[in-house]
């Protein structure tokens, strides 16, 4: 594949370094006094997700790392593996592991679609949309007439997830959830 | 030439890259500088932004013409030929071209002041630069510190330690870092994290001493004035003795050819000019360009440009 020099570094660009698939989150031109021309950049590594500070010289590159962001359907899992479809019309599966899915896995839902993070084709993170729609599937009775006090309690949802809903919630309502901070929206149907 | 350069332009960014507010702003600041030389009966010269020599450190690169002249990174080789001639004190504002240096703090094209004040020492003008940083974005102290000491309090680090200057390179991000490298990293680094608001850097090593004499001590006579961890000036005692700048411009021509960087040959008009004689004076170039964004509370050079780089 190709090489990215400095003076093409810009947030979102991906390029691989250290031998992983790396994401620019920010690049800037520095050149202290008379002195020779760096470009500072923060990269985030997007098999490990730590974020790396590197210094290259003007006209230095990296090479272009072969990544590509995809939106896939959710099959099933099958304990070991999770897999995917795409949704272009190919009807091409991929299979991802645990350590890959990783928290996402509480919020995927069969035949629901998702974000897969492709790198040489082989996943490397999925992502589930902002917001999802899941059912109830146990949480203590609710206590009527007493949505005023804003109690709270634990709802395990139909994917495994637990997440702190109000008191008023019952077993088969579905639930509004943002999957980025794991919390209750509101109640969608009852 | 970068490859910016040659993509086309949107059609919405026929647009200036700034407000018209800002077009004023732009307007006062060059009128307030004039009033300002005028009032030290500074005189204001036009040197040509195109010469058939230029620069030649290896760290500025020069935009060539198809004829092979060069549009000028400064115009200081003309300015000290003028003083040679027997002008007074003179000051310029105008265009300056830097290759490749692109970024939210650069634009290979801006508008530089640069100033040479016969008779003057470094502390002198550094005295001026206050007073006209002061007229032009409102008094405030100023704080003087030397390389060594800046890196000693920042870093704990010796500036004579090549070993850990070179690691602590590799700390702040770079691959193998030559001791240059380290030493320019490192001090950026130190700068950028200092409190003061305006502080005026001074005790350049010899190596950084660019055309700066270097003093007694074996320090350039070199400043820089550091405002909000930008730098917005740099200046010198000038070196006038010519055979030291031949002898420059040959380290200079060997460093480039190490870096496999073409160039044109040294100046001979500016050795020329020394060997006729150029006046004791100090000399300092300043970007206006930063100087107003520091002025407006801008946060890139594009927002106080009327048209930054990628819309030129």
């Amino acid at each position: 594949m190709a090489n990215y020099s400095t003076n093409e570094f810009r947030p979102g660009l991906k390029v691989m370094l250290e031998g992983d698939p790396c994401s620019i989150l920010d690049s800037e031109f520095v050149k202290p006094g008379k002195g020779q021309a760096f470009t500072r950049v923060k990269l985030r590594n997007l098999i490990t997700g730590r974020v790396w500070d590197r210094t290259y010289r003007s006209g230095e590159s990296l090479p272009a790392a072969d990544v590509l962001e995809t939106e896939m359907e959710f099959l099933y899992d099958d304990g070991e593996f999770w897999h995917f479809m795409k949704t272009d019309g190919s009807f091409e599966q991929v299979a991802a592991s645990a350590s890959t899915v990783g928290d996402a896995k509480d919020w995927l839902l069969a035949q629901e679609a998702c974000s897969v993070t492709l790198w040489n084709n082989e996943p490397i993170s999925v992502t589930p949309p902002n917001f999802v729609e899941l059912a109830v599937a146990r949480t203590d009775p609710g206590l009527r007439g007493d949505t005023a006090q804003g109690g709270v309690k634990p709802a395990e949802l139909a994917t495994g997830a637990t997440v702190r809903v109000p008191l008023f919630i019952e077993i088969g309502d579905v639930l509004r959830v943002d999957t980025r901070s794991g919390e209750y929206v509101s109640r969608v149907k009852s | 030439m970068t490859a910016v350069g040659r993509s086309r332009l949107a059609p919405a960014d026929w647009r200036p890259s700034c407000p018209v507010a800002t077009l004023r702003e732009r307007g006062r600041l060059l009128a307030e500088i004039r009033g300002f030389f005028a009032a030290r009966d500074v005189l204001e010269v036009q040197t040509p932004a195109l010469g058939r020599r230029t620069v030649l450190d290896p760290a500025l690169d020069s935009i060539a013409t198809r004829d092979g002249r060069y549009l000028q990174t400064s115009p200081e080789y003309h300015m000290k030929r003028l003083l040679a001639a027997g002008a007074p004190s003179i000051y310029q504002i105008g265009p300056a071209f830097r290759d490749g240096e692109a970024g939210r703090w650069h634009n290979p094209e801006f508008t530089i002041l640069e100033w040479y004040r016969v008779g003057f020492d470094a502390p002198a003008l550094m005295a001026e630069v206050a007073a006209l940083v002061d007229s032009l974005l409102g008094h405030a102290p100023y704080g003087s510190v030397a390389c060594a000491d800046l890196l000693r309090e920042r870093f704990g680090i010796d500036i004579d330690n090549t070993e850990a200057l070179i690691e602590l390179g590799s700390t702040l991000g770079l691959d193998e870092p030559t001791l240059d490298e380290a030493l320019d990293l490192a001090l950026a680094e130190a700068l950028s994290s200092r409190a003061e608001s305006r502080v005026f850097v001074t005790g350049f090593p010899a190596a950084l001493a660019a055309l700066a004499r270097v003093g007694d001590e074996g320090s350039a006579e070199r400043f820089e004035l550091i405002v909000e961890g930008v730098e917005v000036a740099n200046g010198y005692h000038e070196l006038t003795d010519a055979a030291e700048l031949a002898a420059r411009m040959e380290a200079d021509v060997e460093r480039r050819r190490v870096l496999g960087k073409t160039g044109p040959a040294p100046d001979e008009a500016l050795l020329a000019a020394h060997q006729h004689g150029l006046p004791d004076c100090a000399g300092v170039a300043m970007g206006l360009d930063r100087l107003l964004m520091l002025k407006v509370g801008a946060t890139s050079l594009a927002e106080v440009m009327a048209f930054s780089w990628d819309r030129a």
